[in-house]
Order: C-alpha cells, then structure tokens, then sequence
C-alpha cells in the first residue's frame, strides 16, 4: 500500500482536538471508525486548555430541561469513562464526585439561587434530581474552614471535577494507543462535499473522509454553514487565579473554587465580556479574590502562582448544539460549552451515533440548531 | 559537600533546623546555612514525594522551599537567618494555615 498523503481515506474526520473532539474521536475509535482529528497549532486559542475541571448538574437546564437530563446522564457515566480511560492510558483523571456547593455571601444571594432552582425544577418535563438549598449549619459539617460571611447555598450530590489537563493527556494517550491519526496545525480552511465524501482542506494538505464532525468551539461558527448547518456562538471570557499548592482542606468543589487533586485552589468567578484570551484584568481578579476569602478565610494566606483568561466556548443561548447536515449527509456538528461535564456522553452516547451515521432524535433531538430558527 | 570560606569575623548567628541547633554566619540566606550545615535536601516534592534540594540559589527555581517560623513555602534562598529563626524541612504541600 502506497500512503498518498492527499487521497488518505478516513471513516470520519474530526475538526478540533479539544475535549470535545478528543473525546468523540475516542468513542469513534472504540466504534471501530477509522478516525483523523485535525487540530490547530500552538498559538491557538484552545478555550479547553483553560477550563474550570467540573463536572457539573446543579443549575444545568433553565430555558432547556432535556439538558438537565444530558448533563446528569453524563455526570453519572463519567465514573465508568475515568475507568477506561485507566484501563487504556494507565493514567487517573483523578474524578471525584463528593457533591458540589453553589455559596451564598448575603441573604439576597441565597434568596436569588434559591428562586433560581425553584424556576429551574418547576418546568414541565424536567428530570427530578436532587438539588436543595442548604443553611449554614449543613455547610459548616461539610466544609471546614468556611467563612463566617456565607450564609447558606445549594448542594448537588452530582457534581464532580477532575484533573482536566490529565484528562487531555489520557485522551491523547488513548487516541494515539487506538490509531488515531492526530494531526497538529492543521487549521481546516474549507469544506466540500461531493458524492457521499468530504474533502478538507488545509494549508498542509487535502483530506478525505466519509464523515466529518465539527468539534471547533467557537470556530464552528465559521465552519458550519460550509455544510449546510448552523452555530451561533457567542463566546465569553472568564479569569482564573491559581495558588500554590497545599494540604487538601476542600474537599467538595463550589462552583467558583476548587481545591485539585494535586493541592492548588483554583479560583474562577467571571463572565466577561471582550474575547482577547491575553487580557487579565485585576479588578476582576480583586473581586474574585475578595469572594473567595470571604467564603474560606484561609486563602488570604496563600501565594497566588498564575492567572490567566479562557475563553467560553458558548452558543447564544448556551446550550450544547448537536446537529447533522440534511444537505451534506455525514456532516455533524457537536458544539458546547461543557467540554469536560459532557465528555462521557461525548464518547460513549454521541460517537455512537455519529459512528451509525444518524444522531437519535429521541435522546438529543432537543439540541439541534433548529432552535434557533422559531424565534 | 560545601565547605565554609574563612570567615572574615567569628560572629554567628543561631538558628533550628527540623529542632536541631545550628550556627550560621550573619548574611547566610537560610539556604545557604542549610547546605553548610550539611543538610542535603530541603524538601519533598509537593506531588511526587521525591526529594528536593536548593538550586539556583537566586530565587528563580522554588526548589528551595522551606518552612520558616510556621509559613510554608518560603524561598530559603532569599530569606536572610536571623537569631533564634525556626526552620523545618518541608514535607508535601504546604499547611494552609500559617
């Protein structure tokens, strides 16, 4: 067999080697799918090298309730898929799922989360889970250390996090282990479809693949309609502050701050607007700073090591969008903020179905773009 | 392993490291009086357990790392001993609490 670089044949082809497209490759291997995962290069913008680490339900579904059923379904497979992942890498992502906390630093704050969850689990047709407005007394057993300005806040036993950038290693240890072709710098420039194939164009090379997945984060904006699908995405920045490293004291993940598996605390309170990944401004840094001593009074004696910005992959109305193309069959595209919460669906249900080449109305109809079209 | 220049006047500064008494020289960063007082490592890696020693000994490499006086994470090669300091050897991360 002579390997032609510019007439490779692949079952699929994936654009974008974040967590999102890390992971369906993973699944679209295990499917048996010869798969090629086209990425960027170094300076790119890489919002899932700069994420929070949650795996998270707790507020998840407010305008959306099926998302509330996707995230939970997602959080519950992901013991399993940290498993796999072991058992194929060798590599511990170091899930934990002790139940995540939302705090309140007033009574008008916990007043707000607590109508919050009201409206959230009052839709019709939302799944029952468990998700319940904690006082002070409950917080204080469960995380030591708490400050005296919180008030109560909202529990969620199906909240988690992990060690996201073991997660990337594992997924590219696993992806490399199962043959899948990865390829750096190669941004796709365009499209085209014709008699059941897809050719991609890059500036190394042309590929050819049977099916393509658009896994692009806030680029697939510009890569969908190419195939007749569309995302509109509007993309916010958020600001992380990290300390060094100490004795675990956390042991539950609140929503804004975690303690990680290898001792730093992350702090992350922030949705801003303006996309420049190397702005880090330090009034917002002070706010969030303020906050989190607030909440634990001991990290006002921590060394803070690195902060940095990351840009939210986000749709319009920020729920995930999972579509396939009527005009360009075997076009698909998977587009959603929660790269990390969702990667256990990600590989085990959706590359499923991107495997058989039809997504399954029933479980993710409700997040295809069409949703869009009724406003 | 490091052996003292001779010294330019005799007096000394007292000091503990891990409980035990030393005698350092005035201006010694703690470091610096760690290594001549024959301690050949300052600390275990915060995530592998693995030992560390000081290293560049001008503030840039952390390896250093060092509990003074009840606050972990201190850069031995930076702070200055002075009499009766308290210095232990760090074992993991770090307490949170000073």
């Amino acid at each position: 067999m002579t390997p032609q670089a510019t007439r490779t044949e692949f079952d699929v082809a994936v654009i974008g080697g974040g967590l999102v497209g890390s992971a369906l490759s993973f699944g679209l291997a295990r499917a048996g799918q010869r798969v090629v995962l086209l990425d960027e290069g170094d300076a790119a913008v890489r919002a899932s090298r700069a994420n929070f680490a949650l795996v998270w339900v707790q507020s998840k579904g407010l305008g959306l309730p099926e998302y509330a059923g996707w995230s939970i379904r997602s959080s519950n497979a992901w013991g399993e898929f940290a498993a796999l992942l072991k058992s194929e890498t060798g590599l511990d992502v170091g899930f934990e799922r002790p139940g995540g906390f939302h705090l309140a630093l007033s009574e008008a704050e916990l007043e707000r989360r607590a109508r919050q969850l009201k409206r959230l689990h009052n839709q019709p047709g939302i799944v029952t889970y468990d998700t319940e407005i904690v006082d002070r007394k409950r917080l204080e057993s469960s995380l030591p250390g708490l400050g005296r300005d919180v008030v109560g806040g909202s529990f969620c036993p199906l909240d988690g996090h992990c060690n996201s950038l073991r997660l990337h290693q594992a997924l590219q240890t696993a992806l490399f282990n199962r043959g899948v072709r990865y390829l750096a710098s190669h941004k796709v420039e365009d499209i085209a479809y014709s008699a059941g194939e897809f050719a991609l164009r890059t500036a190394q090379r042309e590929l050819r693949a049977g099916k393509i997945v658009i896994a692009a984060g806030n680029a697939s904006m510009q890569l969908a309609p190419l195939v007749g699908l569309v995302a509109p995405m509007k993309p916010n920045r958020g600001q992380i502050i990290v300390t060094e490293r100490v004795q675990p004291f956390l042991r539950h993940p609140i929503v804004t701050l975690r303690q990680t598996d290898e001792g730093t605390i992350m702090i992350g309170d922030s949705q801003l607007d303006g996309i420049d990944p190397d702005e880090v401004t330090m009034p917002v840094m002070s706010v969030m700073a303020a906050r989190a001593i607030r909440m634990f009074p001991i990290l006002a004696r921590l060394n803070v090591v690195r902060s940095w910005s990351g840009i939210r992959v986000m749709t319009h109305d920020g729920f995930p969008i999972y579509d396939q193309s009527e005009t360009c069959p075997g076009a698909f595209l998977v587009c959603c903020h929660s790269g990390v919460t969702l990667a256990a669906n990600h590989a085990f249900t959706l590359a499923s179905m991107i495997s058989s080449g039809r997504l399954d109305a029933d479980s993710v109809g409700a997040f295809s773009a069409r949703r869009f079209d009724v406003h | 392993m490091f052996t003292r220049l001779p010294a330019v006047d005799d007096t000394s500064v007292s000091l503990s490291i891990d409980g035990k008494p030393i005698e350092a020289r005035p201006g010694d960063s703690v470091a610096a009086a760690l290594l001549a007082a024959g301690f050949h490592h300052c600390r275990t890696s915060a995530v592998s357990g693995a030992l560390r020693a000081p290293y560049c000994m001008m503030g840039v490499c952390f390896d250093c790392l060092v509990i003074i006086d009840g606050v972990g994470n201190r850069q031995s090669c930076l702070v200055p001993v002075h009499e009766g300091m308290r210095v232990e050897l760090q074992r993991g991360k770090r307490t949170p609490v000073a």
